[in-house]
């Protein structure tokens, strides 16, 4: 049986559903783009004329929950198939567009090169419990008007994985867009198979500003999947109760899926999010609070109440450092993540508040995410019943280390992580230099950057993104990109 | 009990009709409109905002607090401005330019405007020249900007860079803050100062005007 986290109960789920629709039918949401008001009025919901919002009926939202699609499928920059976000599968996405990065040789934390975007992407292609890349630093070495594009340029470039991204501005889908249609070969072979998700992100309460809803109109009729990453912060932007802030993330999330499938019917799209509690000592947004936690996997109970494929920033850290509370914050997260069956798990790497980026992080959290993967396949007979002859050949053979049955089972019954966890005992553990997990973990990024398999990305596509890249650095008033490594 | 602490304690537990009554009871004794300014409401808002430095109290302690501080301001204001007893000081405040991220921002006026100061917010995707405008218009003496993105971020050394050539760099100060601005980036575009956080925000600026 696959193990499930419960924290709503059926009737818990559609009373938070009825009042997020009750809000959506008479408060409404303030929308920025003239496109996607022009598209709401079309459909009867023009915004009032006095207080710029829009009130969205239920029959809107009926249709939008209709024509949204319950199952979304990724695939890597080659064609091949990476997901199935529906039901309660799982994958892992590391947390996206970090400001920092931290410095494993100064332990310092700093704003990211292209050097450091390389070599993240080398580091996720080589793990294997990280599904898909993401854009996951800024880098600083070129102007701020491409940072966005920039980062998918270079994931593509240099990884296989799907990615998700996202835009920081309308101009920028363009080129990011194109750049993915240069991927696949045509539109249409886009369309069929997405190759990244795109963040967009309403702000509480109830609003979608111009760049965000645009992107999400752009999405939808691309057909590029769109992540809604509603955010409210509980106590602060939204009811303190966690169940008040799950109605504030229902009804900005609903009002998402009406843009964007009336911008498109049948758009991929997610039922994601990025909310938190507020701490009201130190004036921040902990992403590793257990609250925030629960309301992450509570609001996946209600987008899987409604079928649709989910998101979730969790399974990351407000540690400053590799410390314990970046373990163990991550490693909560993860696990009540998976148990939860959110379909995209964005966090993996991540320190300070979705700020800082740690190779070393990344390597010990795809550790984690192992775990996690494997909690969420639960406990399935194999081969078990009848019992008796197992204990016929352990009476008989002293063990079952050779046995048939554990040969065949022993790899899907247990996992074993990679050397940053530790389980050699003392005297092997002392012998081999008493290393600390930092340590460990540093010779593990050593050892996938050392291993890294260029892209198999065809020479003459990669050639097209470099073009496109180019022409956008320009027009950005940048001559030339920064130096990079083959 | 002096009014004046009286009133220091209603201000400390947010109590708005008690620090009304308080300050016309103050005013009733005779007290100097700036004594009851300073050592009634502002040096209640310092013990509030000592406080919440040291977890002693939260956030929406101070923030409730700070609507005691104006119940009394309101009663006090007209007094003042016979007096010609001047506020702490006027901060233009706002996000920069592309960037829509105010809930730090918001707070920091906040906490300003509870220390005393004078904000005008001017709200957010604020164009660099309209941060200088609006501080030369209303006479202002620092200008506080908040970004949040990276890419939004270099819109505040155009502020700086306005100011200078406007020629009121000096008596225009200007601060910094949000997720990606540091002390050392302050130091690059050539701002005042930094804060970390609202509370901070509130000592830099006390401390770029020389006020206690
Ligand atoms: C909430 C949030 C949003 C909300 C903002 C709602 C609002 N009304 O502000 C919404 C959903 C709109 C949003 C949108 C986006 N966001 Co956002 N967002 C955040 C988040 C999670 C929290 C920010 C916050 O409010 N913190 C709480 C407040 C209290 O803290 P604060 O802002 O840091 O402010 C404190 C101090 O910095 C200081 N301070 C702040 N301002 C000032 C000013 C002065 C003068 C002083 C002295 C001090 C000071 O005092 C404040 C109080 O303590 C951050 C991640 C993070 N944890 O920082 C990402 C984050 C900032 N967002 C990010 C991104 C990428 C985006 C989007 C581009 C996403 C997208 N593709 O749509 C858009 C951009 C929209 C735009 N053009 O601005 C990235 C930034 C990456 C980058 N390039 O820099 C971050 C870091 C998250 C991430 N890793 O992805 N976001």
């Amino acid at each position: 049986m696959r193990p499930r986290l419960q924290l709503l109960d059926e009737a818990l789920i559609d009373r938070i559903l009825d009042e997020a629709r009750h809000v959506l039918a008479t408060i409404g949401v303030e929308i920025e783009s003239d496109e996607a008001r022009a598209l709401l009025a079309e459909h009867g919901a023009p915004a009032d004329e006095a207080t710029g919002r829009t009130r969205l009926p239920g029959a809107l939202i009926d249709r939008a929950l209709d024509t949204a699609p319950r199952a979304i499928g990724l695939y890597d920059v080659l064609g091949a198939q990476t997901h199935d976000l529906s039901g309660t599968n799982v994958h892992f996405t590391p947390g996206s567009s970090a400001i920092l990065v931290l410095d494993h040789a100064t332990g310092t934390m700093r704003p990211p090169t292209t050097a450091d975007y390389v070599e993240h992407t080398k580091v996720v292609a080589g793990l294997a419990n990280i599904a898909a890349q993401s854009t996951a630093l800024i880098p600083a070495d070129v102007s701020e008007r491409i940072q966005d594009s920039y980062r998918l340029f270079l994931s593509l470039l240099y990884g296989e994985k799907p990615v998700v991204t996202g835009a920081f501005t309308v101009e920028s889908f363009d080129v990011m867009r194109e750049m993915q249609v240069a991927v696949r070969g045509s539109e249409r072979a886009l369309r069929e198979k997405p190759l990244t998700i795109f963040s967009c992100c309403p702000t509480s309460p109830l609003k979608w500003s111009h760049v965000t809803s645009q992107n999400l109109i752009d999405c939808a009729q691309a057909g590029i999947p769109a992540e809604l990453v509603s955010m409210p912060l509980a106590g602060f932007m939204a009811p303190v109760t966690l169940v008040g802030t799950l109605v504030t993330h229902a009804a900005e999330t609903l009002s998402g899926y009406v843009i964007g499938q009336l911008a498109a019917p049948g758009a991929p799209m997610l039922w994601g999010g990025s909310p938190a509690v507020f701490d009201v000592r130190y004036e921040t947004t902990p992403m590793g609070a257990i609250e925030t936690m629960m309301i992450d996997c509570a609001y996946n109970e209600i987008g899987k109440r409604l079928g649709l494929p989910t998101q979730a920033y969790i399974a990351l850290s407000d540690s400053k450092l590799l410390d314990a509370q970046a373990g163990f914050e991550t490693g909560m997260g993860a696990v009540l993540a998976a148990a939860s069956g959110i379909n995209s798990i964005s966090g993996p790497g991540m320190l300070d508040f979705e700020s800082c980026q740690s190779l070393e992080k990344l390597v010990l959290d795809d550790a984690i995410c192992g775990l996690a993967l494997r909690l969420a396949r639960g406990i399935e007979p194999a081969e078990d019943f009848p019992s008796l002859p197992r204990f016929t050949e352990l009476l008989s053979d002293g063990h079952l280390l050779i046995s048939d049955h554990t040969r065949r089972h022993l790899r899907d019954q247990i996992t074993f992580p990679g050397p940053v966890i530790d389980r050699a005992n003392r005297s092997r553990w002392q012998e081999e230099g008493s290393r600390p997990l930092g340590e460990r973990a540093r010779d593990e990024v050593e050892r996938l950057l050392a291993g890294y398999r260029p892209s198999r990305l065809p020479d003459e596509t990669a050639r097209e993104l470099v073009r496109l890249m180019e022409a956008e650095a320009r027009r950005a008033g940048m001559p030339a990109l920064p130096a990079r490594d083959p | 009990m002096d009014p004046m602490e009286s009133l220091a304690a209603a201000l400390q537990r947010g109590d708005d009709a008690a620090v009304r009554e308080h300050t016309r009871e103050a005013i009733g004794l005779g007290r100097a409109p700036a004594a009851i300014l300073n050592q009634g409401l502002l040096a209640g808002m310092g013990v509030v905002g000592e406080q919440f430095r040291t977890h002693q109290i939260f956030l929406p302690e101070v923030l409730l607090a700070a609507r005691a501080m104006y119940a009394g301001l309101d009663v006090l204001q007209p007094l003042l401005e016979r007096d010609n007893v001047p506020m702490l000081g006027k901060v233009v405040i706002g996000t920069i330019r592309g960037d829509l991220h105010d809930i730090g921002k918001n707070l920091v006026g906040i906490m300003l405007r509870g220390a005393g100061f004078e904000v005008i917010d001017l709200g957010k995707d604020v164009p660099p020249e309209r941060f200088v405008d609006a501080a030369v218009e209303a006479g202002a003496s620092v200008i506080g900007m908040s970004a949040l993105l990276t890419t939004t971020m270099v819109g505040m050394k155009e502020v700086v860079a306005t100011l200078e050539a406007r020629r009121c760099r000096g008596q225009i100060k200007t601060i910094v803050g949000g997720a990606p601005v540091s002390a050392e980036f302050a130091r690059e575009i050539g701002a005042d100062d930094y804060a970390f956080d609202a509370a901070s925000a509130v000592t830099r600026v006390k401390a770029l005007l020389g006020v206690a």
